[in-house]
């Protein structure tokens, strides 16, 4: 056994496609199409990785070529040690994938059918399904469903029921696209905490695109952002604030009307009355802001905010478009 | 390893048609999920079909014979093309549903499950209603044989199960063909519609009713000819068309094998070529 430094390897992958674009009656225009431009990253066995960038940016053909269905126009890819590619259906018992949009569930058959098509199309042995079973319909809170046709379902319940689908053959690594799309926040807490479980008791390793910046912010330790096909950070979600020179605000309520604080550390951006609002960089400690305030100025009240990260990435794909 | 089963051209056949029961096993569970409405289209299948060979009677009521051809000849073609047709089309006609999935995206659910993809999209919509074309093909065949004036030999009555089962690989042949070239072009098929169904009308026919070159088109490019028209006109005692030798009536079985390992093929490169492209 390998030691794990990739559970997941990418090796400068790229994948080129060629847009055919109909320009006249029969003619036809070809442009080629960079939509993954050499990236490279490993995950470890374990590991809770977001993967954000805009739509069309190749997230979906990133996790298309780690999950087989797309072959690499280049560079090397291996999951599990396996090539995705080539290898196909041997990965295919080893990983779960869940597509937001699209359910791999029967339509009109109870959800417990599209269970046992799973334990027999993936062999699962007996004992481990009814485990696996089990365990994901009660923290699914699948229950009282199990006999509902997929059809009657919500759309949380049924986001619910894909995530136990693609976990009764136990896969090493789960790939979930746009996981909470579409779902109410009831919905959105109970997959992230099943999901949040999931890692921790079973050490899966999981990968998730999202355009729900909560689903990160509440789940991965780190975070991979593409935009353009390459990949512009990978790291912490909080270096993320750095790398996108991410200011928090300090809401000040002052017994009065003053002038604008003064302060060499942050900057007053508004005024309204006896409030202030001061910009400080996302680094910093609000603490010795806060004391100083305080020593200084007749102070109500205050609050800290963070900065929206939604902001932040927004500002770090309009500098790479400038660039 | 214990998963070398799927590695071997034998393990992969397996792995594919057990993949191809599950499969098929939820789409029928699905359809009785609406048992009404399945009575009623397999009944409609069964009259549609039936109606189908009501033109053909209308005709004989004014004519005794078509291309010369009696009706119990005709029928007996007919009862053959529909038969072998019918199977085919109930065991994977849904192929023509490929397009759809890879325009919507869906295909790349049955990529990432551990059965081969042929497999899959042959049992995708699996509809036993098509039993109705099948049932009729075998009745007429049924009823074409007991007014057939043939002098049966064991080499004829051989001839019988390899024509329906090779006519069926035929068949087979053409729709997973079909589906592959949609893989390029994905509204493709009501192409692949007219050689399925449109063959299958033709071969209903006797071939002097139709044109030379016609003929020779499906026999030596889409070799549809050899389902049901030169193993039928050798049981019939009939004189060939285009002046073709005697044995051509064997040659069923081969030209199935053959136009399956083609079909395999094109399949293997629709494929690949959709995974390179993820059109």
């Amino acid at each position: 056994m390998v030691v794990d430094g990739g559970f997941i390897e990418v090796d400068r992958v790229e994948k080129v496609f060629e847009v055919r674009r109909r320009t006249g009656f029969l003619r036809r225009e070809r442009r080629q199409v960079r939509a993954v431009d050499a990236i490279s990253f490993r995950v470890a066995r374990g590991e809770m990785v977001g993967y954000i960038g805009p739509n069309g940016a190749g997230k979906s053909t990133t996790i298309k070529m780690l999950t087989g269905i797309l072959t690499p126009s280049g560079g090397r890819l291996r999951v599990a040690g396996i090539d995705p590619s080539r290898e196909r259906a041997r990965l295919a018992r080893r990983i779960g994938v869940v597509f937001g949009q699209r359910t791999t569930l029967w339509w009109d058959l109870p959800l417990i059918d599209s269970y046992r098509l799973t334990h027999r199309m993936y062999r699962i042995p007996d004992a481990r399904y009814r485990a696996n079973l089990e365990r994901c319909v009660e923290l699914l809170e699948l229950g009282g469903l199990l006999d509902v046709p997929v059809r009657q379902l919500s759309l949380g319940q049924r986001m619910r029921g894909d995530i136990a689908a693609a976990l009764l053959h136990d896969p090493e690594v789960l790939y979930l696209d746009e996981p909470t799309i579409g779902l109410d926040v009831v919905s959105k807490a109970k997959v992230r905490g099943f999901l949040r479980d999931l890692n921790a008791e079973r050490g899966t390793t999981v990968l998730l695109t999202t355009h729900d910046l909560q689903d990160i912010e509440q789940l991965c330790s780190r975070v991979m952002v593409i935009d353009h096909g390459r990949l512009v950070y990978d790291g912490p979600l909080a270096g993320l604030h750095e790398a996108g020179e991410s200011e928090r605000t300090l809401v000040v309520d002052l017994e009065r009307e003053l002038p604008p604080i003064e302060l060499p550390s942050a900057r007053v951006v508004r005024v309204e009355g006896p409030r202030q609002w001061l910009a400080f960089p996302a680094g910093e400690s609000a603490a010795v802001l806060v004391a100083r305030i305080a020593a200084e100025y007749p102070l109500v009240d205050l609050s800290v905010r963070e900065p929206d990260i939604e902001a932040v990435i927004g500002r770090m794909y309009a500098e790479k478009a400038v660039s | 390893m214990a998963e070398l089963s799927g590695h071997t051209a034998g393990g992969r056949l397996r792995e594919g048609l057990r993949a191809y029961r599950l499969i098929a096993g939820m789409w029928i569970r699905s359809t009785m999920a609406y048992r009404a409405s399945f009575v009623m289209t397999t009944f409609g299948n069964l009259v549609a079909t039936a109606l189908d060979f009501v033109a053909i009677l209308l005709m004989f009521s004014h004519v005794d014979a078509l291309g010369g051809y009696t009706l119990p000849e005709i029928a007996f073609l007919y009862g053959l093309s529909n038969t072998a047709f019918g199977l085919a089309d109930l065991a994977i006609g849904s192929m023509d549903r490929l397009g759809r999935r890879v325009r919507d995206g869906t295909l790349d659910i049955l990529l990432v499950r551990p059965a081969p993809v042929l497999a899959q999209v042959a049992a995708d919509r699996f509809a036993l209603r098509r039993l109705g074309r099948v049932t009729q093909g075998a009745l007429l065949l049924g009823w074409a044989l007991t007014r057939l004036d043939v002098d049966w030999t064991p080499l004829k009555l051989l001839l019988m199960p390899v024509m329906v089962v090779s006519g069926c690989g035929i068949f087979c042949a053409v729709f997973v063909a079909g589906a592959a070239f949609q893989f390029w072009a994905q509204d493709a098929s009501e192409v692949q519609n007219a050689f399925t169904y449109g063959g299958t009308t033709l071969l209903q026919y006797p071939p002097t009713v139709f044109g030379k070159e016609l003929v020779r088109g499906v026999t030596f490019v889409l070799p549809l000819a050899f389902v049901n028209w030169l193993p039928a006109l050798y049981v019939l005692g009939r004189p060939y068309p285009l002046d073709l030798p005697r044995w051509t009536a064997f040659a069923p079985p081969l030209v199935a094998v053959g136009c399956c390992a083609l079909a395999g093929a094109a399949w293997r490169v629709g494929l690949r070529s959709y995974r390179s492209t993820g059109s």
